[in-house]
Parts: structure tokens; C-alpha cells; sequence
């Protein structure tokens, strides 16, 4: 017998269109998908220049041979662009030391003192730095001079590996809190349980949830690709073919995981602390603002199966190392299990009332 | 034999923890009828049709619609049933048409989009949102969508609470349309008015149980004192008699 859906398209295509129509008309929605990845990368980039050429932070401490001295070692240490000198009122040195606001502190004497804290890498080096300068002023004579060889990699900038990080982030924030929010809203609204009163295909509506979303992921990873490029000079090898093989794995997984996040919660309280404790291991562990090998090796292979840990790496494989979808297999791999995994399960446990 | 009905319901038993909503409820509706149950609030009668459209497992007893039952045919079930809820939302930010489109696409028979939407009287009102609605027209845009497969069988949950008396009289022509098109109507409500001018024969409802049921005019003359404000008597009276309660405390 002939389907008649009398001028309508097929359920899974309406649904679709359903879902894609309420998303463009939420204003809101849509400048937050697009806008924050930008930001955050000019936020980022403001904030994190270029650290090998920022010069450190000192200060001269007033020490045992009084003003005169400090004014002597001032005179040194002013010489030498890799120094930056600050002056601190009296008794403000732990504090500024705590904000960052100065790496050093050097007490004048014989020897000098530095007080800082080892474990900030700024503090390391300004002790490196002022303690070379301090030296070879006091007579120090120097074996050789090493001949150095600076190399400026393309895409070794901090920003440049951030910017993956944060498209991979977006991807997963997208799907998430898009799937999760309209599904526990329509649960709210009671418009699941009309639709389980009618003939619609429990899958079809799932899927099309995951279709729609697909849709505009395209504008979500090429307009902060493009900042990148444009804005900050950053260097895309991968090809397009790969990076969109890439993202439209990673936009698959988290949109079953959000679909699962979304199958039970009755209520926006509900599905946000869901979402939010999902979420927020893989902000910290899967390596989008600082790489991941920082955790324990025993911790790496966990780390590794987090959705966002493979679709972080991906990116950064193909935009930043130029390679093909051949090097990412195992990542690929790991967010196609997911995408498998989210939609099976959030398909048994949906509560569609 | 039982072609001739188009919902049947036996001994339906429906427990949530210690409170018994649906205690041994049963009746029989034949096709082309107008069915109301009529009872108060928390009489039991959105559960009882919420089993009938097989949205909630009964804990005892046998539902039979247009013949089949829900463990056997619930697809071709799904596809012959009209179904409006009581407490459905439909999405703000969509067109009247293109909620229709959307409801009209899960079926594999039916009226056009047009049609349905002319048979609500919504056409001049398509391309409007359905957040911009008011609550009759929102009504009927939900009757529409239960229209949308063209069922056999019609089932509404209060379908006027709440509406003015013009957007009620409008729904009701509409549900008069539909039944002398051949459709069966199932509606509960808590209006003895809406009972007596829209239902055939009337189940009044309380406590899970059927304490009457035939018709309205059956029913008043033979439970219905006639009072001298309303000489020809009404259900309102009927439930009295029956219970000593009013059907709505106001």
C-alpha cells in the first residue's frame, strides 16, 4: 500500500526540520554557539601571549647594605631586557608574589637572596635570569658562549594548540547542552509523551535530534578555524576533507551522549547537573587548555577512551600536523564506540513521559 | 461479532502504590458513538484513558480497541487512533503548519495539511506561531493534529477545560463533524453540560469505579430529581443522587 503522508516529508525529515526551526529561532542559542569560541580564543590570546619573549618581573628588596645597594643592583638588572623591575610597598611581597605580579624577589647582600616560589615556572626562570646577570657582574668569566639557534615552528604557539582544544570543546558544550535542554523541555512540555500517543518511531525522533544538530557544524568549526587563521596567523595543514571527518565524529558522540544525559532528567535543574558532571572531568583531564600528559601514566589509558580526549587529539593531529584521517584511527574509533553506546542506551532507558 | 465495537474494557484495575486509581472500571463503546466519562477531579478518568490509549500498563483486566489489542497490534493501533492529552505543550516557535506537517508526517493516511487545517478553521492562521495562539484555537490546533491520521477512533481528555464558551461551542461542532463523518468519540470530562449536549451515552465516574452509565436523558430521568430552577433536571443531579457529592465543589 502507497504511503500517503499527505504533502508532508518523511518523520524523520519533519523532525529534523522541527528541531533545526526552533533552534534558529532562539537568537540566543544561536550567538552562543557561535560567538564563544571566538572569544574565548581573543580571551585566550590576551592572555597567554608569546611567553618565551615576555621579559620577567623583579623587585629589589631594600637588604642589609641599605638604599645604596639596592640602587646599585637595580642599575644592574635594569640593563638587561629580559628583566622587567617593579617596586613594592613595604610588606606586599608575599601577596604580589601569590598574584603573579612579580616572579622574584632579590634581597641585596653577599651573596644575594631570592625569594620566590619553585613552583611557578615564571619564578624559576627569573631566578635563572637574575642570577646570570648577578654573577657575570660580580666577575664571573664564562667558559664559552653557547651559539644559540632559535627556531620559530608554525603552529608551536600556545594559541595555535589551544584553538583545537577549544572547536573540540565547542563541539561538545553544542551537542550536550543542545540535545539535553529541548529534549528535557519537551519532556516538560508533555510533547514526548503526545508523540509516543501517535505513530512516530521512537528512533526517528532520537535521530533526528543527532541530524539536526549535525547541521550547523560546519559554520561551528569553521568560523573559529577561520579567526584562527585570519586573526591570529594560525597555520592550517590538514586538509578539509579530514578536519570535517573529524568534527562530524565528535559532533556524532557527544550528541548520543547528550541524548543519553537527556533520556531520564525531568526537569532544566535536573538535566544542567547532569550535563555539568559529565562535563566537567573532560574540561579538566582530556587536554584542551593544557595538555593531558600532565596526569599520571596510570591515568592515560582512561584518559584516552574520554570522548573529548580523542576528538581534542584528532583535531589537533589534522589542523595543526597537516596529517590524514589515517593517523587518528584509534581516536576515531573511540568516538564512534561512543556514538554507538549513547544512542543504544538513551533508545532503552528515553522516558518519554 | 466484535467489529462492532470500538472500545471495550474489562474489570481495568490501575494501582499506584496503596492508592487503587482504577478499581474493576468497565464499559463498551460502539463504533460510531460519542462516549463521555463524566467525574470529578481524581475520579480516575485520565488514568483510565491514558490504559485505554495504551500509554500506561494496566495491573489487571482486558482493553480491546476497534477489535485489537495492544500487545498484538500496537502499530496498526498507533496508526488508527486519534489522541489528544490533556497536558501537552505544543512547541512555542512553530507555525500552526508546520506542527500539522509535523504530526501529519507520522502517518501513512489522512487528510492534506489544508484540509486539517480548514477543518479546524485555523487556515488564515497557518504561518502564525503557536506561542501567538489563544487557548481555543490552540485547542482545535491540537485536535488537528489527533485528526491528522484520519482515525477511526477519538480520544480527548477534557479537551474545553479552561476555554471561553465560544471556543467551546467551536470545538464541539468540530467533534460533531468528525463523529457524522463515521468517527467513534471517547472524551472525558468534568462539564455535565458538555456531556449532555455532545455524548450519546455517559459513564459517571468515581473513585475508579462506573456508577451509572446510558443516556443523559436515561440517566436524569432516572436519577435526576427535578428541581424548580432547572425543571427538566440535568447529570449534575445525577451525581448527587448517586454519590451525595457535588461534581465540582466551587
Amino acid at each position: 500500500m502507497a504511503v500517503d503522508r499527505g504533502g508532508a516529508h518523511g518523520p524523520l525529515v519533519e523532525l529534523t526540520l522541527a528541531r533545526l526551526r526552533q533552534f534558529v529561532r532562539e537568537p540566543e542559542a544561536i550567538f552562543w554557539t557561535f560567538a564563544f569560541p571566538i572569544l574565548m580564543a581573543v580571551a585566550m590570546t590576551v592572555a597567554f601571549p608569546n611567553r618565551a619573549a615576555a621579559p620577567v618581573r623583579v623587585v629589589v628588596a631594600d637588604g642589609d647594605g641599605g638604599p645604596d645597594a639596592a640602587a646599585a643592583m637595580r642599575r644592574a638588572l635594569t640593563a638587561t631586557p629580559a628583566i622587567t623591575l617593579r617596586t613594592l610597598a613595604p610588606g606586599a611581597e608575599a601577596r604580589a608574589l601569590r598574584e603573579g605580579e612579580v616572579h622574584l624577589i632579590v634581597v641585596p647582600g653577599t651573596p644575594p637572596t631570592y625569594r620566590y616560589d619553585p613552583s611557578r615556572d615564571e619564578s624559576r626562570v627569573a631566578r635563572l635570569v637574575v642570577d646570570d646577570v648577578l654573577q657575570r657582574g660580580a666577575g664571573r668569566s664564562d667558559p664559552w658562549q653557547a651559539r644559540d639557534e632559535t627556531l620559530q615552528v608554525p603552529g608551536s604557539r600556545y594559541v595555535d594548540w589551544l584553538l583545537p582544544g577549544l572547536i573540540g570543546m565547542t563541539i561538545m558544550g553544542t551537542g550536550m547542552w543542545g540535545l539535553g535542554f529541548s529534549i528535557t523541555q519537551a519532556r516538560m512540555q508533555h510533547l514526548l509523551k503526545r508523540f509516543l500517543a501517535s505513530p512516530m518511531q521512537r528512533r526517528d525522533y532520537l535521530a533526528a535530534q543527532l541530524l539536526a544538530r549535525m547541521v550547523f557544524l560546519a559554520p561551528e568549526v569553521a568560523i573559529p578555524l577561520g579567526f584562527g587563521v585570519i586573526a591570529l596567523g594560525m597555520p592550517v595543514h590538514g586538509s578539509v576533507a579530514a578536519i570535517t571527518v573529524v568534527s562530524a565524529a565528535g559532533a556524532l558522540a557527544f550528541g548520543a551522549i547528550g541524548l543519553l544525559a537527556a533520556s531520564r532528567a525531568r526537569t532544566i535543574e535536573g538535566i544542567s547537573g547532569v550535563l555539568n558532571v559529565v562535563m566537567l572531568p573532560m574540561w579538566m583531564l582530556s587536554g584542551v587548555f593544557f595538555s593531558s600528559a600532565n596526569y599520571p601514566a596510570a591515568a592515560q589509558p582512561a584518559i584516552r577512551l574520554l570522548p573529548l580526549t580523542a576528538l581534542v587529539d584528532a583535531l589537533r593531529v589534522v589542523v595543526l600536523d597537516g596529517s590524514g584521517l589515517g593517523a587518528v584511527v584509534p581516536e576515531l574509533a573511540v568516538l564512534v564506540a561512543w556514538t554507538v553506546f549513547g544512542f543504544a542506551a538513551a533508545l532503552r532507558l528515553f522516558r518519554w513521559r | 461479532m466484535n467489529n462492532g465495537w470500538a472500545v471495550r474494557c474489562e474489570r481495568l484495575v490501575k494501582r499506584y502504590g496503596d492508592l487503587v486509581a482504577v478499581n474493576g472500571l468497565s464499559f463498551a463503546v460502539p463504533r460510531g458513538e460519542c462516549f463521555g466519562l463524566l467525574g470529578p477531579n481524581g475520579a480516575g478518568k485520565t488514568t483510565t484513558i491514558e490504559v485505554l490509549e495504551g500509554l500506561l500498563a494496566p495491573d489487571d483486566g482486558l482493553v480491546e480497541l476497534l477489535g485489537l489489542t495492544w500487545a498484538s497490534h500496537e502499530r496498526e493501533l498507533r496508526q488508527r487512533l486519534g489522541i489528544q492529552l490533556q497536558e501537552t505543550q505544543l512547541s512555542e516557535k512553530l507555525t500552526v503548519r508546520e506542527t500539522l506537517r509535523l504530526f501529519r508526517s507520522f502517518y501513512t493516511r489522512g487528510p492534506s495539511v489544508d484540509d486539517l487545517l480548514a477543518r479546524v478553521d485555523l487556515t488564515s492562521k497557518d504561518a502564525s506561531w503557536v506561542g501567538k495562539l489563544s487557548g481555543g484555537q490552540k485547542q482545535r490546533l491540537s485536535v488537528a493534529c489527533a485528526l491528522a491520521g484520519d482515525p477511526d477512533l477519538l480520544f480527548l481528555d477534557e479537551p474545553t477545560t479552561g476555554l471561553d464558551p465560544q471556543s467551546r461551542r467551536q470545538l464541539w461542532d468540530l467533534l460533531r463533524a468528525y463523529q457524522a463523518g463515521g468517527g467513534t468519540i471517547l472524551l472525558t470530562t468534568h462539564y455535565m453540560d458538555e456531556a449532555q449536549l455532545l455524548c450519546d451515552r455517559v459513564a459517571i465516574v468515581d473513585r475508579g469505579r462506573v456508577i451509572a452509565i446510558d443516556t443523559p436523558a436515561a440517566l436524569i430521568a432516572a436519577h435526576g430529581a427535578p428541581r424548580v430552577v432547572a425543571p427538566e433536571g440535568s447529570l449534575e443531579d445525577v451525581f448527587v443522587a448517586l454519590t451525595g457529592r457535588h461534581l465540582r465543589e466551587e
